[in-house]
Parts: C-alpha cells; structure tokens; sequence
C-alpha cells in the first residue's frame, strides 16, 4: 500500500472536481456577457440579479427609491432582453445539451467497454437525426413544430431513431468476446450513411413546406434556443442526468467484461438495455433540441478520463459538468469569433473534437486496442 | 462429515454447427459427471479442445447445458450468488487504466461488508498475491503475469470471508490460472489456493501443467474429447496409461521425493 499514492489520486479527483464546478459558473457567464453586442460583466451580471429578482422587484413597491430603481430599468431594458430573452436560455440549452452529451459520451464508452465509443462516431447522432425528420415529415402537418408538444414530438422521434441505431450497431459489432473497434466504426458508418440517405430521400420527396422546417431544424444548433426548448431540456435532461450515475457501478464492472459482470451478481442483459435505451433518449433530445453536435461525447470523457481515471461514480458527473462548460465555450467562440455572423456551434466543437480523435487513433495501442 | 459442494451429473454441452445448412450439433462436453467437497481442489484436465473450459462455463452459468450441475446452499438472488461463486477468466479483456487496487476493489460489488472492510479485503488479496507493491499502478500498464495475478487476487477477493457467503457456500472456478505466472508465483498461487480449500472452499480449476496438478489438487477430472476419461484421486487419474491417451505422449510416473504425489517425467 502507498498512502503517498492513494492521497495523490484523491486529491487530483477534488483538484478536478472543484475546477469543473468553478469552471461551469464562469462559463456560463462569459456566454452571457459575449455576443455581438458586447455587455460589460458588470451590466451582465445586474441584468441576471435582475431575471432572478426581477418579478419580485416589479410588483413589490417596498423598496423606497423606486425611481432610481426605474431610470436604472429603463437604461438597462435592452442589456435585459439580450441577457434574458436570447443569451440566458441559449446558455441554458447549451450547458444542459452539453452536459447530456458528456455523461452519454461516458456512458456508450462504458458500455461498448471502448474509450472510441461516441454517439457521432456510431451513428446514434444519425440515427437521432433520421428519426426527427422522420417525425416532422409525417408529423408536421398536424402540428405547429414550434411549440411544446410538436418539440416533444419531434425529440420522441429522435429519440427512437437513436435507439433503433444504437442497437444496430451493438449489436453488429458485440460478440461474448466484446465489441469490436473496427466493426464497430464500420457499423457506425454504415449506419450513419443509411439514416443520411433516409433525412436526404424526406427532403427529396417533402413538399417546401415541410422541406423548409427539415432544413431549418437540421441547421438548428443553439440559436434556436427558447424557454421552451430549455424546459423540454431540462425536464427530460434532468431525469436522465439523474438516472444516469446509478449505474455507475454496473459500468465499472462492465468494464471487466459481460461474464465478468455477471459473475459480480449483475443482470448484464437488463442493465444493458436500460443504457442503451438512456443513451438514445439523451443523445436523442440533444439532436431534436439543438441538432448534431459532435466530438463533446468523445473528448470529454476521455479528458476526464486521463485526469481521474474510469471509475464511474467520479468519471460520468464530471463528464456531464465538463460537457457543459465545453459546449458554453464552443458556443461562445461560435458566436463571436466572426461577429456578427455566427458560425454553427457544430463546426466548432468538430474543429476542436477531430484533431482530438485523430490523436487518440494514433495512441489506441494505449487503450489496448488494434 | 464431508460437504459434497458441487455436484455434476450427466452434462452435455452442444453448440449449433458453423455450416448453416447443417442442422447438425457438435457436441462440447458428452454426459460428464463428478463432483467436488467442501475443501476440495479438482484439477480438470486434458488436450487443448476437450472442453475443459466449456464445462468450467457451464458451471459458472454462462452456458446452457443439459443435466445438472447443483451447487449445495447456492442463492437464487444473483448478488447472494456473487458472494459463494467466483470465476477467473482464461482471458481478461480489461483495457481500461484502473488503478490495481480498485480493480481488485470491484470483486466487492456484490458485498455488503462496507467500505473499510472491503479495502482492508483488498489489502489483504494484494498481498496474498505479492502485487501490494503494485496496488497504486494502472492495470493497463502491467505485465501478462502481473495482470494475471491482479484478476486472481480480484476472483480472492469476492469470497474472501465465510461469513459474506450465504449458507458457507463458496466456490472458486480458475481457468488456467497459472498459465502466465512465473514458477514462484505459481507455488504462492497454489499455497494460497490449497489455504482457501483448508477453510472449506471448494476449488475448480483448468490446468495444463499435470504436475501442479498432481502436486496441488485432491482430485482430477480427465476429459478425452468432450468425454470423461477418468475422474478420481490424483493417484487413479494420472496413470502412464490415461497420460497416453490424453495427450498421445509417453511419459514415466515417478514419485514426488517429498509429497509422495505422481511426478510426470515427459520425454
């Protein structure tokens, strides 16, 4: 036994910890403060007190130096809108799809006992995708897909779609002797290629109308954040963020191998089934909400990884926080970096992801992998 | 008064054939029975491909089979189940770096003993197995031998105590487990399996080295092409005659100068 090493990874795991839980604050709060309009921190940081406090200041007249309060409101009122009614929820979207994609990223890498395993990379981002147009081909004409229950529709969709791909491909490419790389990219590809052939023959035969709305909702990305995107988000990112880490100890005994698993007392068949079905349904709203993000999935948690090891209980909520303060980030270069037009957030995270994979392909004999 | 704690009658054990025309079945393991106690090592032997690790399998619970194989007092609840059968591998396919100490700590899934006790079990495996020295290493950065001895102080781990196991039930399954050890750690690993078996632990294990067989195990199960050819005390199976037949090589039996146990003499 080395107390010197048990110490060290112990503190490294709250070194990693703590800087992810005083990384999301800030992150949050430079998506808020960066745009084309720039804000100062200071102006920012009222204007958020403001959307907490703000309905209890409006209607409350307790506080005495209510026209100072007043022309301070009126100054501000445009801050508020920028802040409130167009960052705020793209920041909430962004934090809640990129912490979804960081602990599914996790999750898949886990259960496909592959540190490669990415939702993109294995076509359940594709399949996610096939599924919502799918919907709002054969579904658009009976509702608006602008509101609550046609984005519920529409993710309901996706959510199916990335099941269907996910268990395609594991099971393509899972024997007892477990998942194979190779087969399993290979699947990834054939599978993402047959969901982009279905997407591409809806558009093919879609009247404008629907067409339009295929397109428009591919393009998607954060942009089309609204409160209702983010309840959707929340509601449903929340149950699976919370789901998610009680399997913790199933996947670090996956990690052994199925009959290894079973063999610690595990009903392998059903916990699997439950987390591929997980993985869908988060990889599936992340898509139906804010279209094809790639590469947080794979990044994230192989960076956590490095830092803290692949033990589950630490490795997927860390995932999840390091999901978010990474797709904040992106989003924001996204935004500014060729203000005022805004570049997909999609482009980014893919500018930053595949140099990432190509450099892990390079290093794979370190993962035991050929 | 002896525990018969394994018991396998008439097991069969076939697989659909790789032609998908034929209908045909070939058959792994043909109507094998024998049984182990309480205390008991079985080394099971034979050639490559007599199914050997086919019946282990179907012991462990990954195969189906035809027959019975009753484990005395085992638990229907899989996680009790965990607590009296432990299973090593022929191959482990573990390719993620954990460090040693928490793989080892995973045999303690299925316990509930509680987080001290359950490091100080692990504490206690690593050092039975000579890799306490490793235990802040990363699994994926050991040896074959290292990592060998890391999965069986794992298998150690999960029936450690008498106590964990439901109805004193524990059974230790080993597929080749000294196949990548070196000589010295081959002996440790047999002290410590014959210590276990001393403390009612009914051993079964796959070995290709006859002599740690004889030397080790109280019992042989011979198998010739997916059938039983002998199943005995050491003495009954290992003869000049059943070494023939299994493996088509003329050897002399001496005897152990100390242990009075067969010594196979090959060419």
């Amino acid at each position: 036994m080395h107390p010197l090493g048990q110490q060290q990874s112990f503190s490294n795991r709250t070194i990693v910890i703590s800087c992810a839980c005083a990384l999301l604050p800030i992150s949050f709060f430079l998506a808020l403060a960066f745009g084309t309009v720039s804000i100062s921190f200071s102006d920012t940081l009222w204007s958020l007190l403001h959307s907490v406090v703000g309905s209890e200041s409006a209607s409350g007249s307790s506080l005495g130096s209510g026209t100072d309060l007043a022309s301070r409101l009126k100054l501000t009122s445009r801050t508020d809108l920028i802040v409130q009614q167009i960052r705020l929820p793209r920041a909430l979207l962004a934090a809640i799809v990129g912490a979804l994609l960081g602990i599914c990223g996790a999750t898949t890498q886990g259960l496909f006992r592959n540190p490669l395993a990415d939702p993109s990379l294995i076509g359940v981002t594709a399949g996610a995708s096939a599924g919502a147009a799918l919907t709002i081909f054969f579904a658009g004409s009976l509702t608006s897909l602008s509101g609550l229950p046609g984005l519920g529709l529409v993710s309901i969709g996706a959510f199916i779609g990335g099941s269907i791909a996910v268990i395609l491909v594991y099971s393509l490419a899972t024997n007892t002797q477990g998942t194979s790389v190779a087969t399993m990219l290979l699947a990834g590809i054939a599978i993402t290629a047959l969901a982009g052939s279905l997407t591409n023959i809806l558009e093919f035969f879609g009247d404008e109308q629907i067409l339009r709305r295929i397109s428009l909702w591919r393009m998607g990305g954060l942009d089309g954040a609204s409160y209702q995107r983010v309840a959707i988000a929340a509601v449903f990112g929340s149950i699976i963020l919370v789901i998610l880490p009680r399997f913790s100890t199933a996947l670090n005994a996956l990690l052994l191998g199925e009959s290894e698993a079973r063999h610690l007392g595990l009903s392998v068949q059903s916990i699997k089934i439950k987390l591929v079905l997980l993985v869908a349904a988060g990889v599936g709203i992340s898509v139906a909400l804010a279209g094809t993000i790639a590469f947080i999935g794979l990044i994230i948690p192989h960076m956590i990884r490095l830092l803290i090891g692949p033990d589950h209980r630490y490795l997927l909520p860390i995932s999840a926080l390091g999901g978010a303060i990474l797709l904040l980030l992106s989003d924001t270069i996204a935004r500014t970096i060729v203000s005022p037009i805004e570049l997909p957030v999609g482009l980014v995270t893919a500018i930053l992801g595949a140099p990432f994979f190509i450099s892990l392909l390079r290093r794979r004999h370190e993962f035991g992998m050929r | 008064m002896t525990r018969r704690l394994l018991d396998i009658d008439k097991v069969s054990i076939r697989v659909r054939g790789a032609g998908k025309k034929s209908r045909s079945h070939s058959v792994l393991v043909n109507s094998v029975s024998c049984h182990v106690n309480a205390g008991e090592v079985l080394a099971i032997i034979g050639a490559n491909g007599a199914g050997k690790s086919t019946l282990l399998n179907a012991i462990a619970g990954d195969i189906a089979f035809t027959g019975s194989i009753t484990i005395d007092g085992v638990a229907e609840q899989a996680k009790l189940r965990a607590r009296q059968v432990a299973v090593l591998p022929q191959l482990s396919l573990l390719n993620f770096p954990y460090r040693v100490s928490e793989v080892v700590g995973l045999a303690r899934i299925p316990h509930d003993s509680g987080r001290q006790r359950d490091d100080e079990i692990v504490q206690e495996a690593l050092t039975l197995m000579d890799i306490s020295y490793l235990s802040e290493r990363l699994y994926t950065e050991l040896s074959g031998g290292e990592k060998q001895r890391v999965q069986l102080a794992r298998v150690f781990a999960q029936i450690w105590q008498q106590d964990d196991a439901p109805n004193g039930t524990r059974l230790l399954l080993l597929d080749e487990p000294t196949a990548a050890l070196d000589l010295g750690h081959q002996k440790l690993l047999m002290g410590a399996i014959r210590e276990l078996a001393k403390h009612g632990v009914a051993v079964v294990m796959v070995l290709h080295d006859i002599n740690l067989a004889a030397r080790y195990a109280d019992k042989a199960l011979a198998l010739l092409c997916s059938e039983r050819l002998a199943f005995g005390t050491i003495e009954q199976v290992i003869t000049r005659q059943n070494i023939k037949s299994l493996f088509d090589v003329d050897v002399h039996i001496a005897q152990h100068p100390e242990h009075n146990s067969p010594v196979v003499i090959g060419l």
